[in-house]
């Protein structure tokens, strides 16, 4: 480990706003990459069901 | 394999000498713009089959590797400027590989608004693998801006042929986040893919028994 204290870690040499902004963009953008194909998964089961019930005769 | 990497990058990669901790921000940066371009290179290469033997799936694939990239090209682009502004002293500079970096981050966008903004299936599909294999031609502008253009942004810091010029407490895992984010790009292309193969397919026999 290379940080003797949690406080430290957080401030990261004085650069901590820099560095945990981009790592928390990270989280963001990766987040969004998992949640929004499981969503639109889920969407588009139910479009299809409507669409093939109205299709249906 | 991104939950090590992250560790590892955060809690026991040592401060560079220059940079300090600011260093760590490359453990995001450096494997997203890789991607950013490989994840561009798999789309246009999606593109090429689509357009020589009309493969449908190819298309789904240009389609649904769009959007990611995107993402992928805008987060290596905001902790570039992030890293940027500690280090450089500034957010943004219109040096070469930044702004050719920002044109890809525009061709993934352009393909993107190109097949909402037309109407036919088919056509729609034709312009954006069109589009996508034109784009290629940014991407050794990428690779080469750092040599051709000596301004701000450095050299390479990985190359296949070489031994890598940073110790390997260093590197280690950054290739460890590399091929993390390379699974997490499959993983998260597979999951659109399928999911549009169900919209393209929804008459067929094994969707309906698959919603049934």
């Amino acid at each position: 480990m290379m940080f003797e204290s949690l406080s430290a870690f957080l401030d990261m040499g004085g650069h901590g706003p820099f560095v945990w902004s981009a790592y928390g963009i990270a989280l963001i953008v990766f987040g969004y990459n998992v949640v929004a194909p499981i969503r639109h998964r889920k969407s588009m089961l139910r479009e299809v069901r409507q669409r093939l019930d109205r299709e249906a005769p | 394999m991104l939950v090590a990497g992250v560790v590892w990058a955060l809690g026991f990669v040592p401060p560079d000498y220059q940079q300090g901790h600011t260093v760590r921000i490359m453990y995001i940066h450096v494997p997203s713009a890789i991607l950013a371009q490989s994840s561009y290179m798999m789309m246009a290469a999606a593109g090429v089959v689509y357009l020589v033997w009309r493969i449908k799936l190819a298309d789904i694939a240009v389609q649904c590797a769009a959007p990611i990239g995107t993402g992928l090209t805008f987060l290596a682009l905001i902790t570039g400027t992030i890293w940027g502004k500690p280090t450089w002293g500034t957010w943004w500079v219109w040096d070469a590989r930044l702004t050719s970096t920002l044109v890809l981050f525009f061709l993934f966008v352009g393909v993107m608004a190109l097949r909402s903004a037309m109407s036919g299936k088919a056509s729609a599909a034709r312009a954006t693998a069109m589009l996508a294999l034109v784009g290629v031609v940014n991407l050794p502008i990428i690779k080469y801006s750092v040599d051709w253009w000596f301004t701000l942004h450095q050299p390479s810091s990985f190359s296949l042929i070489e031994k890598p010029s940073m110790p390997p407490e260093m590197w280690v895992p950054l290739l460890v986040m590399v091929l993390g984010f390379y699974l997490f790009f499959f993983c998260v292309w597979m999951l659109r893919i399928r999911t549009e193969i169900l919209n393209r397919e929804y008459r067929s026999q094994w969707v309906r028994e698959l919603v049934r």
